[in-house]
């Protein structure tokens, strides 16, 4: 079984649950924090990331099926995605294989909408995923079939104010921009989706100008030595 | 061969530095110490500054045994920082610039910080934590500029930690963050408080209100002593430093990190990071208060590779900014 180490859980792969394709993935012990702090954010998270992935699924995003939680192991035994790439790995291939960005752009453009759709239905939700990166979306099959998969909800809240949202965008603009240089306009995709599938345009609008104050504050923030 | 001499004076302390090659000369460091309960303020931070800005001046060229004319270039704090104190330490690198006929380099604070730890420690390619009573940054390299991966969305962990000081009435001497630290080991009892990470970034706004109106009360009541609080604050906001570090370097691939600034002085932030880089496989570096904590060496050092790589600042764009963000500049010495 092959194990992938992420920041704080182990992934195994390629396993097996009454004939589906499973991988198991463990939280393990955070030796570096208190005890009791790393005992309450573990149990915290896996069962943030198992409601978080049912609401999605209700709201008809696709994300991988929850087979099992073993709360002794904490282990959530779910559904392998199979023949998939992480949406950071595919921003990276078709860029390095399209040398004017410009072009690399276009070709992107379906993805970045489709990233903004799928986020709109999120927030409609209220699910804050809070930790959106392009290494937590992957894209099954053929990627210019688009099929999205959101991952990885172990920060995740379910929230209704506009500041949590404005907030999940605002970790998503910045995990994009310095994983993707020159990737600006891509994002502005992902944002006009967004704008443009949120049916509650008031609420919408709230929601990107809480972003635009979240950006304010990281980059005008007075920094002091 | 080339010397530079460096001027910080952005917050409490001002530092004046020569180093040489990359071997640290000199680096005497004068720090503005306001009474318990008490933070600095623009004004008299300043006014510390031009008080002992020549003696530190003198110091530094003493102890490097170096005289005026052997300097090649002169750097200083261009920001961020505090304004007032910012404006009155390059007043003394421009005013001493002329008057030696050499040129000058403005530096960025933060990529002061960064190339005194890659200096000290020896870090290739590190992922870094940059800590300080202003910043709270995760930052990596890459295509000539240094990124932001991670950083605080209010309010600084080090401003954190001094506030917090504040409310307990400790002693600014030498640092609040010190005389934290110095109790926590004591601090036997774990308080939980809001915990607040998301993805790479981080706030500590609402753990402080929590943790300012709750402090006297646990206290009066004995429920938790000063010691307790003072150990659940850092297990608390140390936990955040490096789940959001580990995460950055998971996401960028890394195997060293390198903490910088004057939080990264606690003993405690560097076992806990210790732990986590063994525990990925990872090589962590640290440095001491000698240059973790703000001082001149940093920004001649950071001024050094700029001078080397080409860059010097023309005397008239020789200003300050409080708002200088470490993306801004472009990094030439590095490939």
């Amino acid at each position: 079984m092959a194990v992938l180490q992420g920041a704080e859980a182990k992934l195994y792969l390629g396993g097996d649950f009454y004939g589906r394709p499973c991988i198991i993935k463990e939280r393990f012990q955070k030796n570096y924090r208190h005890p009791i702090l790393d005992k309450a954010l573990t149990s915290q998270r896996i069962k943030s990331e198992v409601r978080a992935n049912l609401r999605c699924r209700i709201a008809g995003i696709q994300t991988p099926t929850i087979f099992m939680v073993n709360f002794d192991t904490n282990s959530i035994y779910m559904e392998e995605i199979q023949d998939a790439v992480t949406v950071r790995q595919h921003i990276n291939t078709v860029q390095a294989a399209e040398l004017n960005p410009a072009s690399a752009c276009s070709q992107l453009k379906p993805l970045a909408e489709a990233i903004g759709r799928t986020l709109a239905k999120m927030h409609t939700s209220n699910i804050i995923h809070g930790d959106l990166t392009t290494s937590n979306m992957l894209l099954e099959g053929d990627p210019s079939e688009l099929s999205l998969f959101l991952i990885d909800f172990g920060l995740s809240s379910f929230e209704a104010s506009a500041e949590d949202k404005g907030v999940d965008l605002y970790v998503l603009e910045r995990a994009f921009l310095s994983s993707h240089p020159n990737s600006q306009e891509l994002f502005d995709c992902i944002l006009a989706a967004y704008t443009d599938q949120t049916q509650d345009k008031n609420a919408c609008k709230e929601v990107i100008s809480k972003l635009d104050e979240v950006r304010l504050r990281g980059r005008k923030r007075t920094m002091v030595g | 061969m080339v010397v530079a001499i460096g001027f910080e004076g952005s917050a409490n302390k001002l530092g004046i530095g020569i180093v040489k090659d990359g071997v640290v000369l000199s680096n005497p460091r004068h720090t503005y110490i306001t009474p318990p309960g008490q933070g600095f303020l623009p004004k008299d931070t300043a006014k510390h500054h031009r008080e002992h800005a020549l003696s530190v001046l003198k110091l530094a060229l003493e102890e490097a045994n170096i005289k005026p004319e052997e300097i090649d270039v002169v750097c200083y704090t261009k920001g961020p920082g505090m304004g007032a104190p910012l404006v009155s330490t390059a007043l003394v690198a421009r005013t001493v610039a002329q008057l030696w006929n050499k040129p000058i380099v403005a530096v960025n604070h933060c990529i002061g910080h960064i190339e005194m730890g890659r200096l000290i420690t020896g870090a290739q390619n590190p992922t870094v934590l940059y800590v300080s009573g202003g910043n709270t940054q995760v930052i990596a390299y890459s295509d000539k500029c240094y990124r932001i991966f991670g950083e605080t969305i209010d309010i600084a962990v080090g401003n954190c930690l001094d506030r917090f000081a504040r409310v307990l009435k400790l002693s600014n001497d030498p640092s609040p963050g010190y005389n934290i630290e110095q109790l926590a080991k004591k601090g036997r009892q774990y308080l939980e408080m809001p915990y607040v990470v998301k993805g790479m970034d981080v706030s500590f706004s609402g753990l402080l209100s929590y943790i300012e109106e709750k402090a006297p009360k646990l206290i009066e009541s004995n429920a938790y002593t000063p010691e307790d609080l003072c150990f659940s604050l850092q297990e608390t906001v140390f936990a955040m430093l490096i789940e959001i570090t580990e995460r950055a370097m998971a996401h960028c691939d890394s195997n060293e990190v390198l903490i910088v600034g004057g939080v990264g002085c606690n003993k405690r932030l560097q076992e806990m990071m210790g732990v986590m880089a063994s525990e990925r496989g990872a090589t962590l570096y640290a440095t001491d208060e000698r240059f973790c904590i703000d001082n001149g060496a940093m920004i001649a050092q950071a001024g050094w590779e700029m001078f080397r790589s080409g860059v010097v600042t023309p005397l008239d764009q020789t200003t300050c900014t409080q708002r200088f963000r470490t993306d801004e500049v472009e990094v030439t010495w590095r490939s």
